[in-house]
């Protein structure tokens, strides 16, 4: 009887340990989920990612769910108290693989603690990759999806060569329903429009392509950038205005561009100190959270329901897709999308482009669609 | 010296007391390329490998050396923004650790570059490293996270659409890091235990690719931290990010502000020579010569000579008080990645990963040995344990005596 007692205290003292052991991996995880711009929380936080990276492998999972919700700062500080655990449970052979793969195949979670995840388990069980990946294909995880679907592109590489084109067509077009990055897509499309397929590119990007747009206005010695011109002040389509070089009017023009790219320069002309104002609607069907994908080698700033979203003064640094991701929140219904393209007087001959690409997409780098069919030429069936 | 002056110059002291064969930081233990005390192998062949290890993702940034671990950065990911500290053991090779974070700046560079492009630093205790997207990671010597920063997260137009390059330096308590673009242009001092700002200073806004350099005019002289922009070089007191005087005739944006022997020599007008005032006094131009115009890698002064490699490859070694080429040597370039030396020899490393061995002489320049290590390196080397450290995307190597 004496013994049992003890034997039942004991087991209370441990679990009474245990669940002070697992709350404080919850305060400190609250600590660092507090760090903010500038420094600050950074002392506390510290502090405790020290303490957590002491914590055995129990706190895999908390510190991982604990991604969900955190800033992108607290993020990289859990990711630093992950993986001092991760490797001492690697190290004693203790990582909790299972959970890890649980952890990993719930989509709920946030995707880059889901790859963190990831990244560990196969460190300890290659063969985890074969069971994990193919089902990433549309994963929100954008590195997971683009695993799956360069396993996709190997395999309809291998059944191209193979002869078998049918089965590589719909490899590629499963393929191409997953991908993002542009270099995956090149290699989808390349091979897929040469087995005779038609791919709308924009489409799948989510590009813009039809714009009204109006210029130029002055940007001699640089003065346009921060000269706030009518579209500014007052989205007007039907007024003509005063511009640089006398009367110009705001006139509709569109890209076939597969990256939607419209050249001012090769399109309208190719203008030195000059400011054009684009405008452009997009529909959406309720309130929704998605990024503003922007290229070009041009100043810019950009608008979005009469709200300034970001501005950028930098010139003829290169132009990219998806150069500058800027999230925006749409409104139900039309939203009005307004940039400002300012080009500047050098003379080089690589700072001769005048020119953008803008797409609307998921943080995922999914392309969303304007809804309103009429309002862009890529939903053209 | 003040008392925030002997503050200062202390920690600099201590460090170069207990790490005195390390190579800390982008350039070395004074950032001027020199090692103080190793003397790496100046025969080299296939045979002076020690190890290799396989690197994974890309990485343009140098290693560099504290104790017996070696610490470098790397980036993995279709867009880089998987960014990675490393360590490994200096005797073995064996990866010792590897911690990852997320960029949360943007991570768009030109081909040639990559994000791991900023060589880290260490004040002997915690490594440093930042990264082209602005991030800031300290660590200490075993991988556990001290802080992080995130200075394109904090402020947004903080970037530059080429890629962000200068390597970060530590002074004292302060670790001085260079943000400067074409739009939200700045350099700022960060606590080194808890990375905070300390101070926060405007900086031209012209996209800038130069690493700062450490001053020290004098055993009295308050220690200064050289920032080069297009126009110009001021010298800043790392505690405060004051400006002690400034040198405003231009000066290039890639190839560093190299000191020695008490004088500076500027990418500007060609190759400008300075010598230091005191503290608080502009320093007076020594000479200009045009034909010292450094290409990518920096200056490096050694041996009581002045060196630069142009863009043809040809090392040019002149006289540091007038400028007057002494002799030129043509080797095998281009070169990125800037020259460093110990042992009375120069070593030069290539683009496609020649390392050539110069023995420096009075009235000529003679290459000792060679290796190809077939690989782009982009990476200025380090040297420590009397070895040379370099790094490719794909590998880090020892070289070392038989």
């Amino acid at each position: 009887m004496q013994r049992s007692r003890f034997l039942f205290c004991c087991l209370c003292l441990f679990s009474v340990l245990s669940s002070v052991r697992a709350d404080d991996v919850e305060q400190q995880i609250a600590r660092i989920k507090q760090v903010q711009k500038e420094g600050q929380g950074n002392q506390a936080a510290s502090q405790a990612v020290q303490s957590l990276s002491q914590a055995d492998a129990s706190a895999l999972i908390p510190i991982l769910s604990s991604f969900k919700g955190a800033n992108p700062l607290a993020v990289n500080w859990l990711c630093g108290a992950f993986e001092a655990v991760a490797a001492n449970a690697i190290q004693q052979g203790k990582l909790p693989e299972a959970e890890l793969e649980k952890f990993i195949l719930n989509k709920s979670h946030n995707p880059r603690a889901r790859r963190l995840a990831y990244e560990t388990l196969i460190k300890v069980d290659a063969s985890a990759s074969e069971r994990i990946i193919p089902g990433m294909i549309n994963d929100p995880s954008v590195t997971l999806r683009r695993d799956a679907v360069q396993r996709l592109i190997d395999q309809a590489k291998k059944l191209e060569k193979d002869g078998k084109k049918d089965a590589a067509k719909q490899a590629y077009e499963q393929a191409l329903s997953g991908a993002t990055d542009d270099d995956q897509v090149k290699a989808i499309v390349k091979p897929l429009r040469s087995l005779g397929e038609k791919i709308d590119l924009q489409k799948h990007f989510g590009f813009l392509s039809d714009w009204k747009i109006i210029g130029p206005f002055d940007n001699r010695e640089l003065k346009g950038y921060d000269t706030a011109y009518p579209p500014e002040k007052n989205l007007d389509f039907s007024s003509a205005l005063k511009g640089k070089e006398g009367e110009v009017n705001w006139k509709s023009v569109n890209t076939e561009d597969d990256y939607g790219i419209f050249d001012i320069a090769k399109e309208i002309s190719p203008y030195k100190g000059a400011v054009m104002y684009c405008a452009a609607d997009f529909y959406s069907p309720g309130e929704q959270e998605l990024e503003i994908r922007l290229g070009t080698p041009n100043a810019w700033k950009i608008w979005v329901n009469g709200k300034l979203l970001f501005a950028r003064n930098e010139y003829h640094r290169g132009m990219i897709m998806d150069q500058y991701s800027v999230p925006v929140t749409f409104k139900p219904g039309k939203n009005v999308i307004l940039l400002k393209l300012c080009q500047n007087e050098q003379t080089e001959s690589w700072a001769q482009r005048y020119q953008f690409q803008l797409r609307i997409a998921r943080p995922s780098g999914t392309g969303v669609l304007s809804e309103k069919p009429e309002a862009t030429t890529q939903l053209t069936p | 010296m003040n008392k925030s002056a002997f503050q200062l110059v202390m920690p600099l002291i201590a460090i170069g007391l207990c790490c005195g064969a390390d190579w800390p930081q982008f350039r070395g233990p004074l950032t001027n390329n020199v090692a103080t005390s190793d003397t790496p192998p100046t025969l080299v062949d296939q045979e002076s490998i020690a190890w290799t290890a396989d690197l994974e993702g890309r990485g343009a940034s140098g290693p560099i050396i504290v104790g017996d671990k070696v610490f470098l950065t790397s980036t993995t990911g279709f867009k880089q923004d998987q960014l990675h500290v490393l360590c490994f053991d200096a005797k073995t090779g064996k990866q010792l650790w590897d911690r990852q974070f997320w960029a949360t700046g943007r991570t768009q560079c030109h081909n040639k570059m990559c994000v791991a492009t900023p060589t880290p630093a260490s004040d002997g205790k915690r490594v440093f490293a930042t990264f082209s997207s602005n991030d800031v990671v300290c660590l200490d010597l075993d991988g556990n996270l001290l802080w992080i920063r995130g200075l394109s997260h904090d402020f947004p137009n903080a970037s530059n659409s080429l890629g962000m390059a200068s390597s970060p330096i530590v002074v004292g308590e302060t670790l001085i890091v260079p943000v400067e673009n074409d739009d939200d242009s700045f350099t700022t001092g960060l606590d080194v235990k808890t990375g905070i700002s300390r101070w926060k200073i405007k900086r031209p806004r012209v996209a800038n690719w130069t690493s700062p350099a450490i001053l020290k005019a004098s055993d009295s002289a308050e220690t200064l931290v050289l920032l080069q922009s297009s126009e110009g070089v001021d010298a800043i007191y790392p505690e405060t990010g004051d400006t002690a005087w400034s040198y405003e005739q231009g000066a290039g944006r890639i190839p560093s502000t190299t000191v020695g022997d008490n004088t500076l020599y500027i990418p500007s007008n060609g190759l400008t020579a300075l010598v230091p005032g005191s503290s608080s006094e502009p320093p007076k131009v020594l000479w200009q010569e045009q034909k010292l115009s450094p290409a990518t890698a920096s200056p490096l002064v050694y041996e009581k000579k002045v060196f630069t490699v142009n863009r043809a490859g040809v090392l040019t070694s002149a006289n540091p008080e007038d400028g007057e080429v002494i002799w030129r040597l043509r080797l095998k370039g281009p070169f990125s990645a800037t020259p460093i030396a110990a042992g009375k020899h120069l070593y030069l490393v290539n683009e496609k990963g020649l390392l050539q061995v110069v023995q420096v002489g009075a009235d000529e320049g003679k290459e000792t040995g060679e290796i190809d290590l077939k690989e782009t390196i982009l990476a200025t080397p380090a040297i420590a344990d009397n070895a040379l450290f370099l790094r490719s995307d794909k590998h880090l190597w020892k070289i070392s005596s038989k």
